[in-house]
């Protein structure tokens, strides 16, 4: 009886899957393989569920290593943060990929941007679904970055140590303004024209230097092909590039001055 | 939640298993036998005798709880030919402040990111299938000889343009803005109240409640409360064919 079931023949089925289970282990225990995906790595060999395989995977992760390996435990209640600074920076993750996207088929000239965004809603392929998701995304952001500001003042959370990550909280709702009115006027339609007028009218009466900021801004002393060109170095370089930084260092401050704050 | 991870659990396996093998020779309790145990016994024994060896000074009987036994040198060598000597015991108490009370705190993986996770997945369903159904205005070429009426600056500027209708742009266009973020930046150096609870802080949150309603009214005024010639008038008047013309 046990020798039937010994001398029995693997099935094709079984080979096959004895065969798979050799050469996923022989991979995953190949020096290459433990040299990509660090300790913590779902993708390790023997990754079990342990206190120190959850502290590994936020060491061992650029992406998580923002974060510490334990929080406060009221710091992950969704209700306490409402997730609105995560958000907003996925928000800006999410518009720097669809706007690289959108960059492919835009050319920053009054004679020819007009064109690329009729070509790119009606001849590119996702093109149409692309720019909806930027443009509302963008306001998307807005509304979470004001949101997380309100979140966090009234919660008190400004107060010491936390009282420069506010000011640089600040100054990032400013650059999340400038980001989103920059983007306003590449369409170069009726909306973004008049939109972008009436906003940059306001700049001129500025104190002192005023009419020299406008006319920087502007590229001369009235809205035309020269501002479409600066504003879209403003907005796919210039601004994007002060944003990351000031983000690094909010970023950097939360943990330095203890993680959120709280509980009330 | 408190999982042993595996290769600890092997480990203290095999220690049994080795405790079980020498299990009748481990009680026996002979002076040379010191395997598992913290203090050699040959030097606790040594200890316990005030005559013994060196004799200096007065021992004190261990777990007498004096903070610091003093021990006398032990005479045998221990294990190996090593000489021990067992300087003091200190109670972690005598040498420790710990001042922090320990935290609550719970490992970010899966508890943060998982949240983390599921709200970008939320906002990315989101953003998707608002962009299937809505599509981003896209008006006539830019015209320099065709002004709109009514003008709007973008949504989060109508709150700016609002105040133009009331006051001097100086004012309106630089001054209130100017001053309000202002404020808002040294907000944390003016509000000396160290406390966060609502409860302690009524005066901060009217401010700042009066002062993001005055921009959120202002700004509806301005989305939806304003026709040609940015005279005033009421949504259901107008139409809210433009509402997504942001």
């Amino acid at each position: 009886m046990a020798n039937s079931i010994e001398k029995r023949k693997p099935s094709l089925q079984e080979r096959m899957n004895d065969a798979m289970g050799n050469a996923v282990d022989k991979t995953q225990s190949s020096q290459a393989w433990n040299s990509i995906f660090r300790p913590g790595s779902i993708f390790r060999k023997g990754y079990t569920d342990s206190p120190r395989n959850r502290s590994y995977v936020v060491m061992n992760s650029v992406l998580y290593h923002l974060h510490p390996v334990k929080v406060k435990r009221h710091a992950v209640k969704v209700s306490y943060t409402l997730c609105l600074g995560g958000l907003s920076f996925f928000l800006f993750i999410f518009l720097t990929v669809t706007g690289i996207f959108l960059m492919f088929f835009y050319r920053p000239t009054a004679a020819a941007a007009w064109d690329d965004i009729a070509t790119l809603q009606t001849s590119v392929a996702f093109g149409l679904l692309v720019r909806n998701m930027h443009r509302w995304t963008a306001h998307l952001m807005v509304l979470s970055v004001f949101l997380h500001m309100a979140r966090v003042f009234y919660h008190g959370a400004y107060k010491a140590p936390r009282e420069f990550n506010w000011v640089i909280g600040v100054m990032l709702l400013q650059l999340t303004l400038l980001l989103s009115f920059t983007g306003y006027l590449l369409p170069w339609d009726q909306l973004s024209l008049w939109a972008v007028t009436v906003g940059t009218n306001m700049m001129g009466f500025t104190p002192v230097f005023g009419e020299q900021v406008r006319f920087v801004l502007l590229g001369g002393t009235q809205i035309g092909a020269e501002t479409l060109l600066r504003w879209y170095v403003l907005h796919v370089l210039l601004l994007p590039f002060v944003i990351v930084i000031f983000m690094a260092i909010h970023f950097w401050r939360v943990r330095k001055d203890g993680g959120i704050s709280g509980p009330l | 939640m408190t999982e042993i991870p595996e290769h600890l659990l092997k480990r203290s396996q095999a220690a049994r298993g080795d405790a079980g093998g020498g299990g009748e020779a481990a009680p026996a309790g002979s002076g040379g036998d010191d395997d598992g145990e913290t203090i050699p016994r040959s030097l606790l024994e040594a200890s316990q005798q005030p005559g013994g060896a060196g004799g200096a000074v007065a021992p004190v009987p261990a777990g007498a709880g004096g903070g610091v036994a003093t021990l006398a040198p032990p005479t045998a060598a221990g294990p190996d030919g090593h000489t021990q000597r067992l300087l003091t015991v200190v109670k972690s108490g005598s040498i420790q402040d710990v001042k922090a009370k320990p935290m609550d705190k719970v490992h970010v993986w899966p508890h943060l990111l998982a949240a983390e996770f599921t709200a970008a997945l939320f906002i990315t369903a989101f953003a998707t299938i608002f962009s299937i159904f809505v599509n981003a205005p896209l008006l006539e070429l830019a015209d320099f000889n065709q002004t709109p009426n009514p003008s709007k600056a973008p949504w989060y500027f109508l709150g700016l343009q609002e105040l133009l209708t009331m006051f001097h742009p100086m004012l309106a266009g630089v001054t209130i803005p100017g001053v309000a973020l202002g404020l808002l930046a040294i907000a944390p150096y003016v509000d000396r109240n160290p406390s966060n609870k609502p409860e302690d802080r009524k005066f901060m949150i009217s401010i700042m409640t009066i002062h993001l309603m005055f921009w959120a009214v202002l700004t509806m005024i301005g989305s939806f409360f304003r026709g040609p010639g940015f005279n005033f008038t009421y949504p259901w008047d107008t139409g809210l064919d433009g509402i997504f013309h942001l």
